[in-house]
């Protein structure tokens, strides 16, 4: 019964982590690619990681640190690669219809020089 | 059997994403790439201790986690305002 419950959930994890980079191969823009890929990324991580140590319950408690790690420092990370990137001059895609931190990009650099 | 499987669709995962980070545009594609093959390549680990039953590719898994993070936030800050 774990085994099945275990198999389950981590196919439900590498069906996520597949589309998500088939996302990053296929999008064609930064934003588009960095919000399918981590988005897709981290749940499918999170899910066949919590699969594994459902399936070895001895290992239970170390896949649970990988997980919640993997889950917290995600996002981080691709909020400060997006960030990056429009900062440093990547233009959106033509059909992009709208660009919210054009209106904050005087806060941006006000914040700048007060660093 | 159902694992074999598993594996053989994260390493298709893998090259997709590989594929993206050598011929992105421009550099933020690349660190995209990379850092989403990282990603699923932790979760690889994680399911090849499974496969051989070894018990120390976590810790390795936890490692290249850790270093990942920190590589990735050092190139953003890179592109973001010079180091």
């Amino acid at each position: 019964m774990n085994q099945i419950i275990g198999y389950i959930v981590m196919g439900m994890g590498v069906a996520f982590l597949f589309l998500g980079a088939l996302g990053v191969f296929r999008f064609p823009d930064v934003y588009n690619r960095l919000q399918a890929g981590t988005k897709c990324t981290t749940l499918g991580a999170f899910l066949s990681i919590i699969g594994t140590g459902i399936i070895e319950p001895a290992w239970f408690l170390k896949c649970l640190i990988i997980a919640i790690f993997v889950l917290f420092t995600n996002p981080i990370s691709a909020h400060a690669l997006a960030r990056a990137s429009y900062k440093s001059g990547v233009k959106l895609w033509d059909k992009s219809v709208v660009d919210k931190c054009k209106e904050f990009e005087e806060c941006i650099n006000v914040e700048e020089e007060d660093k | 059997m159902t694992l074999l499987t598993f594996l053989g669709v994260i390493v298709v995962a893998v090259i997709l994403a590989l594929i993206r980070a050598i011929k992105g545009p421009t550099s933020p594609d690349r660190v995209v790439g990379v850092d989403i093959m990282v990603t699923i390549t932790i979760a690889l680990m994680v399911l090849l201790g499974l496969f051989f039953k070894r018990r120390i590719y976590l810790d390795v898994s936890l490692i290249y986690a850790v270093l990942s993070f920190v590589g990735v936030i050092a190139v953003a800050r890179y592109l973001d305002k010079g180091l």
